[in-house]
């Protein structure tokens, strides 16, 4: 019996991040933008893309992906209830999603009608952060009441982002709430990231987001390969 | 917290390269973890224990290697470890820094009985 070293040196992601590129490159070729909302609990992802589905609709194709750690269908159902395609994943109690959980969704839809797909990720601040799903962009929907020091919290999350929205402005005045405190953490983390403030039940702010969604997905769509 | 993920990731890679060089037993693996990871060392021993049991990896060895996270400032080129909290540039007091070390997940070598 002998022993001996072997070097590897990969990452021990490497698996997932290889199927999120290939993910990836099947949305590419179908010319869809694919964005990934990661939040806590509560801070509005749903109803922010309900608010989405009902401004951008009109103009582009849209799809879900939903993810949940239960076999629940209430955030499907509410897309559903849009007339928009939605096909729920549950992860089995995982506390993310993965490229594969993805893929699986992706098997669901049919792209090739698609502009926009929405990954609604699993409620947390953590794990998503670490597992690429294919996505185009990242971001995260911060709420008011969740307080100004997330971003000192739980840093990993706010680092992969192309934008951060701050969601429910209308409970500023009810909420000890430093801006200032927070955008310097997220500015920290993650310098330039595009910031945008609304309200998803008053609709302040909201059309910030939207044009600023519509230009992502028309770069996406008019990209050459 | 996704420790069960990852743990996972980490036996399948092992096992592949420990067959690909005809190993009859794993006996260690080292791995490089940075700080920024969120990867809890307890945890992933806690998973490996189980999961590894009667596979060609069982009882080997963890050798966990921690990186501390490290910034570099993009205004003045300052580099500096990450102590507690988020912080400004020590130097200039630049928010406009990047990591430069810290996000390491690796499983750099293992150690095979043939």
């Amino acid at each position: 019996m002998s022993t001996e070293k072997v070097q590897i040196v990969e990452k021990i992601l490497d698996a997932n991040d290889q199927m999120a590129e290939e993910n990836q490159q099947a949305f590419d070729k179908n010319h869809t933008l694919a964005i990934n909302i990661m939040a806590s609990p509560g801070a509005g992802k749903t109803s922010l893309i309900l608010r989405t589905i009902e401004g951008l609709a009109k103009e582009y194709q849209i799809a879900v992906i939903e993810g949940d750690t239960a076999p629940v269908t209430i955030d499907a159902d509410k897309v559903h209830a849009l007339g928009i395609p939605v096909t729920q994943i549950n992860t089995g109690g995982d506390c993310h999603l993965d490229a594969l959980m993805v893929r699986k969704g992706m098997q669901a839809l049919d792209l090739n009608e698609v502009d926009l797909v929405i990954i609604e990720n699993v409620g947390n601040l953590v794990c998503p952060a670490a597992f690429k799903l294919g996505s185009h962009l990242n971001m995260v929907i911060a709420s008011i009441p969740e307080g100004d020091d997330k971003p000192y919290k739980y840093p990993n999350i706010y680092r992969g982002i192309q934008c951060l929205v701050l969601n429910k402005t209308d409970l500023k005045p009810y909420v000890d709430f430093n801006f200032e405190y927070f955008e310097k953490g997220i500015q920290i983390l993650n310098p330039g990231v595009e910031i945008i403030q609304l309200s998803s039940k008053t609709g302040d702010g909201l059309d910030t987001w939207l044009n600023w969604l519509r230009a992502q997905i028309n770069a996406k769509k008019h990209a050459t390969q | 917290m996704h420790e069960l993920a990852v743990t996972e990731s980490l036996l399948k890679t092992a096992t592949e390269y420990a067959l690909e060089n005809d190993a009859k037993k794993v006996t260690s693996l080292n791995l490089l973890i940075g700080t920024l990871s969120g990867i809890v060392d307890d945890s992933v021993q806690f998973y490996w224990d189980m999961i590894s049991a009667d596979t060609i990896c069982s009882y080997a060895k963890l050798n966990i290697e921690r990186q501390p996270a490290k910034f570099k400032c993009q205004s003045c080129q300052t580099e500096y470890a990450l102590d507690g909290e988020l912080s400004p540039c020590p130097n200039c007091g630049s928010v406009n820094i990047r990591v430069i070390a810290g996000d390491e997940f690796l499983l750099q070598s293992i150690e095979i009985e043939k």
